[in-house]
């Protein structure tokens, strides 16, 4: 392959955005550069539980995460099998009568907006989970939320790019990204009309300004145990813990893995930089899932990390130009929703660079929403 | 538990009794803690009625006993953490649930593990680690009649074989890829006096009892119909086959640095980097045996003692044995040397060989891969229980890569015994 002396667009990261938006330009027939440091899906995209959610805090998240939800039903029969694409569904769980009532809400919302959910009565529930604890109110399935094992995803949507004419470099550290130009750790240069900021919680140190901070989490996995849950299993509290813009915070969040094991999460904290396990924050996001499923205790678990979310102060993604630099644009900024939006941010950003009209409105997500950057620090203090 | 142990010594093998013992006699209180269910480590290992356990390991549990140890057996240490007073402590789970052991002096005797090197069929019932099998047998395996074969390298292959022939195996063939000539170097070494001897001594003993003893071969390919029939037996230019019920293989042994490398200790080639004292790189934390350098049960002993005297604060009882524990360390290199793999064990696995046992990656998805990361997140390899403890050692070979630094658990643990705060029930915020 030759490559062009200007590509029509680079983007810096190959996590699963990164990797998503050069498919969707590949796609589109533009000439497309990926530039990863380390591996194809190593960053927050390996550290991730890969849990594919329509979401409903806003309408705009909403709109993002459903549309991606459907890209990726439409891309699911397509993917190989060690993608591991699953559609488990997600259950909302409900503790009590006034999560119960939450749930109904859900429902009907959903509903609204054409998304088939269904309510589970504690009976129910208990049928459909067994290991649960008893004393639940009930739980909202959403079936078409699904799993993914995302660095896999990464490498295959890169490797279809590179199918259609991309330029994959990999090891290869970006380190200024500038001016129509990504300039590598070792001083080469790849010229670009267009070049993309899609480097994830590392956004912010390469292009300065960038309304995103790190927010760190936890993960355990065990051994296999199948079918002990069925479902990717969230407390409906979740979105309390989630939402918080301060503080640490963990969350009853359990997903069943196509190999028979569990993933077990979540915890949220800001301003804790470095990536070691974090016993005290560990034990009490395990002592949650315990809660919820006493048996998981007497489970093997057999490895513990960390990773670094991407998070705005809005909780919407960054997708679109950056008003500082004409060439410069941005797709990042997606938190915990990084998977799942992937596929929509790929066609958003093509759509965008090529003119088209976009599936979706694409203004909440556009950077220029944060246009001053004392608006944007300002809105990201407690 | 709410004490704090002086001293807490991590394995219980010839290193690690030697450490205790010398530090209670010293005067520190002493916890000797173990995953096996009878201290003696990998080479002590207590077996069935038949089998003696080593005059030496007596003594040094006589010791342990008179000087008070209180040594905790059946305990795996998983993890390692800090207590709300700042007291360090390891985490160790067992049948019972956990325990944190308290300590102001750390003592790691993890001792090694053996290394294993796919080859096609590797991977079929009947065939076992060289140790694994020796291990097995001990603790009740009926080899009576049982045709064995034992390949590999490693001093370790003799002390198998010898165990296996007395517990009635049928010793088809010993298969060491070291060429003799290495062998015979060693020896000279190992026995100044007599050159030679040791060797010419071994063969003639292994001769008697009707053993084939090939040196300069490997086992290249095993055959069999749901379990181990036939093996392939090489030196690169001629082969032959060999009929068989059992394998021992085994590629000599990697150090257990894992415990230590999650404690922050620095190492150097693999091994866990201690001064003189056997203190490691982190304060009040010392290593010893094979752990620093693979050397057998002379150096753990000496390095035991000498940490032992460290950890007690009797620096001129430990430099006493500096002169000891260093003619050991030369042997440490001569091992090495004598047993070097050869370039041939990296061609014998072929597109289909599993590497990664517990998440079935074969050989074929990790040639493509640059990096122990990127074959990670692209074909799980070393994802499985085992996290890499087997495959890494193996890739670390066949590809020259790095393991990145183990993270928590260092064994699977209970997911209740990790959500636990500390034993005292200080609950963290």
């Amino acid at each position: 392959m030759t490559q062009p002396a200007i590509f029509d667009v680079a983007i810096a990261g190959g996590g699963i955005v990164g990797a998503a938006c050069a498919r969707a330009l590949a796609h589109r027939g533009l000439s497309v550069a990926l530039v990863e440091r380390d591996v194809l899906g190593s960053g927050a995209t390996s550290a991730g539980m890969g849990h594919v959610v329509v979401m409903d805090d806003s309408e705009a998240q909403f709109a993002l995460t459903r549309y991606s939800q459907q890209l990726w039903r439409e891309l699911a029969p397509k993917l190989p099998a060690n993608c591991e694409y699953e559609e488990c569904g997600t259950l909302w769980v409900a503790a009590d009568e006034e999560e119960m009532a939450a749930v109904e809400q859900k429902h009907r919302w959903y509903g609204d907006r054409g998304v088939p959910t269904s309510t589970l009565t504690a009976s129910e529930l208990s049928a459909a989970e067994p290991n649960l604890r008893s004393g639940l109110a009930g739980a909202l399935l959403v079936p078409q939320d699904s799993v993914v094992y995302p660095p896999v995803v990464a490498l295959t949507l890169a490797r279809e790019a590179e199918k259609l004419g991309a330029a994959l470099y990999i090891g290869k550290q970006v380190h200024i990204l500038s001016d129509g130009k990504l300039v590598l750790q070792d001083g080469s240069i790849i010229r670009a009309h267009t070049i993309i900021n899609a480097l994830g919680s590392e956004s912010a140190r390469i292009t300065p300004g960038v309304p995103v901070r790190k927010r760190k989490g936890h993960l355990l996995i065990t051994d296999r145990y199948p079918g002990f849950v069925r479902h990717q299993l969230v407390e409906l509290g979740y979105l309390k813990s989630a939402h918080k813009s301060t503080g640490d915070s963990v969350a009853f969040n359990v997903q069943p893995r196509s190999t028979g094991q569990l993933l077990i999460g979540s915890s949220r904290q800001y301003g804790a930089e470095t990536s070691e396990v974090n016993q005290p924050v560990v034990s009490a996001m395990l002592q949650r899932a315990i809660e919820y499923i006493p048996r998981v205790a007497d489970l093997k678990a057999i490895r513990i990390w960390t990773g670094f979310r991407a998070a705005t102060p809005d909780k919407l993604p960054l997708i679109g130009p950056y008003s500082d630099d004409q060439s410069l644009w941005l797709a990042t900024g997606h938190e915990g929703l990084g998977i799942t939006t992937s596929l929509a941010t790929g066609e958003l950003i093509a759509d965008l660079i090529t003119g088209r009209t976009t599936a979706i409105p694409c203004e909440p997500y556009l950077p220029a929403r944060f246009a001053n950057a004392n608006q944007a620090n300002h809105l990201s203090k407690p | 538990m709410s004490g704090v142990y002086d001293c807490l010594v991590i394995g219980a093998g010839p290193g690690g009794l030697a450490a205790a013992a010398t530090a209670a006699e010293a005067g520190l209180q002493v916890g000797l803690e173990d995953d096996n269910p009878a201290a003696g480590g990998q080479i002590w290992r207590r077996g069935n009625a038949a089998v003696s356990v080593s005059h030496s390991a007596e003594q040094w549990m006589e010791r342990i006993r008179s000087a008070k140890v209180d040594v905790l057996c059946g305990w795996r240490a998983t993890d390692a953490g800090t207590d709300a007073l700042g007291t360090p402590f390891i985490r160790v789970e067992g049948l019972g649930g956990f325990r944190d052991l308290r300590y102001r002096k750390l003592i790691l005797a993890t001792g090694a593990r053996e290394l294993f090197l796919p080859f096609p069929g590797w991977t079929l019932p009947g065939i076992y680690g060289a140790g694994g099998l020796q291990a097995f047998a001990k603790s009740g395996f009926d080899v009576r009649g049982m045709r064995v074969v034992l390949a590999g390298t490693g001093p370790l292959l003799m002390a198998v074989t010898a165990h296996l022939h007395e517990a009635g195996a049928k010793i088809v063939a010993v298969v060491e890829q070291a060429p003799l000539s290495r062998l015979m170097s060693l020896g000279m070494h190992l026995a100044p006096s007599a050159p030679g001897k040791l060797m010419e001594g071994l063969r003639y003993r292994l001769r008697t009892m009707g053993t084939k003893y090939y040196f300069g071969h490997w086992v290249s390919e095993a055959r069999g119909d749901g379990k181990l029939e036939r093996l392939t037996i090489t030196n690169g230019s001629e082969s032959f086959a060999v009929e068989a019920d059992l394998l021992g293989v085994g590629y000599h042994l990697v150090p257990n640095t894992e415990l230590a490398q999650l404690l922050g200790c620095g190492l150097e080639n693999g091994f866990v980097r201690v001064e003189e004292t056997q203190e490691t790189s982190c304060t009040s934390i010392y290593c010893i045996g094979e752990a620093t350098g693979i050397g057998g049960v002379d150096k753990a002993q000496v390095e035991g003692r000498i940490a032992g005297f460290s950890a007690a604060g009797r620096i001129e009882k430990a430099r006493s044995l500096f002169a000891a524990r260093d003619k050991q360390l030369r042997f440490v290199e001569r091992l090495a040397a004598a047993f070097a793999l050869r370039e041939e064990l990296r061609g014998l696995a072929q597109e289909n060989t599993l590497v990664c046992r517990c998440e079935d990656v074969p050989h074929g998805a990790l040639r493509e891969c640059h990096s122990w990361r990127e074959a990670k997140l692209h074909t799980r390899c070393g994802m499985g229980p085992c996290q890499g403890r087997i495959c890494g050692p193996a890739t670390q070979f066949l590809y020259g890569w790095h393991a990145p630094a183990p993270r928590p658990p260092v064994f699977p643990a209970s997911v209740g015994t990790i959500a636990a705060v500390d034993e005292a029930g200080v609950h963290h915020e």
